[in-house]
């Protein structure tokens, strides 16, 4: 892939982003604002003294946009107003850790932005909570999210859970659930202009579906909640259409794209149901990348014999 | 390491004695070598826990040596490895005794990576490069030095990890060294990073310092495999 390409592709994700941008600024309040300015800022920073340091050209690598994407994904996924020594710290991670570790853009192993996102969720897990508790303009929505107080309800069925939380909406987490809307039809936007193969986000909602139901017996206490409501909580559509459709770090192959995807739904739901994180995002397309090169080797072997057609690649 | 693949060399000049500047340098048993890395990984997390380790298996390292070279012309070749298995658990069973008896806080927190000194990779493959075919003079220096350059890279790792992981330096430290020692510790404020104190950032943290010494001692090693 030339840079003019890569550039064309991380403006058009850019844009895609755009919807649920706006729609987590209208109910979160401007903080995501700053997160995007702050960490893009460390991001090029960073970027910068990295590729000094390793003498390759600065300005073709930190033009073709990556940067830009790796570090906006990093602000979205934190909650809004998040402290700056935090955003610092999780878009150097991801571009020293992630990115040029494995020898930079195009070679890493790890989808850097949920590395930077995984080190500070796990070094500052009390600083990250969604939505964070401070710049907010609803009350309601400073109570514990939807998958926070669905993880710890006890012995109430899925329906009182959910009337007396202030923090469910309509059909997912309070607020949220538009947020996702946002980003499920940036992503949709993503597969109309063929940026996207439509295998991961598929089947990795079809796999939090199928696990979602496998557990839902109609709301008792034991319940995993139903599809929809998992569908339309947490950072579901942003990780389907935006992280785990990184193709540096998915499989190469349509049918392990679709193994890849079922594996994050599966353990993203597996998180959040008996997990110790609320939401599991992060965890769960790190494990996707590190077996996806297993899943090339294994699955991968006849359908690239046979070639991808060039839109599939991403 | 394979120890057996360097049996009954026999020729003096393969005996590659560790001098204390290579041992904490361009040859580090455990950044430029890899060896010993469980206890290494484990034990790193605060200073006092590192040094801990550190000097007890600078203790057994000294220890094996010795004895093993004192013991070169009298061991059948059959016997050699588990005779020299059996020298290195009893010194290990000494440090322990010994940390037992002097430093039972720090003890109780690495107990199990006291034991485990007993299967550390490094020791083994002294006793049987070095130590089973040199002088008694030249075994002990090498087990010192040997013994200091692994202490060398566990103390940074485990002040790297305690820097970045707690915000602290030195915690603790009085459980080993005395009373005296209580007043070394330092709070830098802060709560740092959590991650690097857990097992993962062991490894992150470790696999960043490899990385240092790889730079600095790239020059140094040549085509040389970095196993010696």
């Amino acid at each position: 892939m030339t840079a003019p390409d890569t550039r064309r592709i991380m403006c058009a994700v850019l844009v895609a982003l755009l919807p649920g941008v706006l729609l987590q600024c209208y109910w979160f309040g401007l903080g995501t604002l700053t997160n995007l300015g702050l960490a893009v800022g460390f991001g090029i920073a960073a970027e910068f003294l990295l590729l000094r340091c390793r003498a390759r050209p600065v300005l073709p690598a930190i033009a073709d946009g990556t940067v830009v994407v790796t570090c906006s994904l990093i602000a979205i996924a934190l909650p809004p107003g998040t402290a700056w020594p935090i955003l610092l710290i999780a878009s150097v991670t991801a571009l020293g850790l992630g990115k040029h570790a494995y020898g930079g853009t195009g070679y890493n192993l790890f989808n850097p932005a949920m590395v930077g996102y995984a080190v500070v969720l796990v070094s500052f897990p009390a600083a990250l909570g969604w939505p964070p508790a401070t710049g907010l303009e609803i009350d309601a929505a400073t109570g514990p999210t939807l998958l926070e107080s669905f993880k710890y309800r006890s012995a109430q069925t899925v329906a009182e859970v959910w009337q007396a939380e202030a923090g469910f909406g309509r059909f997912g987490g309070f607020g949220v659930e538009w947020v996702n809307l946002g980003y499920l039809v940036g992503g949709l936007l993503l597969l109309a202009w063929r940026i996207i193969d439509w295998r991961v986000p598929v089947a990795m909602l079809i796999g939090m579906a199928v696990i979602a139901m496998l557990g839902y017996d109609g709301g008792s206490s034991a319940s995993l909640g139903s599809p929809v409501m998992h569908w339309f909580s947490g950072a579901t559509m942003l990780t389907a259409f935006f992280i785990a459709t990184d193709p540096v770090t998915c499989p190469s192959s349509g049918r392990g794209r679709l193994l890849f995807g079922a594996l994050i739904g599966t353990v993203i739901m597996m998180i959040r149901s008996w997990g110790g994180y609320p939401d599991g995002v992060a965890f769960a397309v790190l494990l996707g990348n590190a077996v996806a090169p297993l899943i090339d080797r294994y699955i991968g072997i006849v359908d690239t014999q046979r070639r991808l057609p060039p839109d599939s690649v991403g | 390491m394979h120890a057996t693949d360097l049996k009954d060399s026999g020729d003096p000049a393969s005996v590659a004695a560790l001098s204390v500047a290579e041992a904490c340098g361009s040859r580090n048993p455990a950044f430029v070598q890899l060896l010993g890395l469980c206890p290494l990984l484990a034990v790193s997390g605060t200073t006092a826990n590192a040094l801990g380790l550190a000097l007890a298996t600078l203790l057994v390292l000294i220890g094996s040596n010795v004895v093993i070279s004192l013991l070169r012309g009298a061991l059948p070749a059959p016997a050699r490895l588990p005779a020299q298995m059996l020298v290195i658990a009893g010194f290990t069973t000494c440090a322990m005794l010994l940390m037992q008896a002097f430093a039972f806080d720090v003890y109780e927190r690495i107990a199990l990576f006291v034991q485990i000194i007993v299967t550390n990779c490094i020791i083994l493959a002294r006793a049987e490069q070095v130590a089973s075919r040199t002088r008694v003079g030249t075994a002990a220096r090498d087990g010192f030095a040997t013994g200091l350059g692994f202490a060398l890279a566990l103390v940074t790792l485990g002040m790297v990890r305690e820097i970045l992981g707690q915000g602290t330096l030195f915690v603790g430290m009085e459980q080993l060294l005395g009373e005296s020692a209580r007043g070394w510790a330092i709070d830098l404020g802060g709560r740092g990073l959590l991650l690097v104190g857990l097992p993962p950032g062991a490894f992150i943290t470790a696999a960043l310092l490899v990385a240092l010494a790889n730079r600095i001692f790239r020059g140094n090693r040549g085509h040389e495999p970095a196993d010696t």
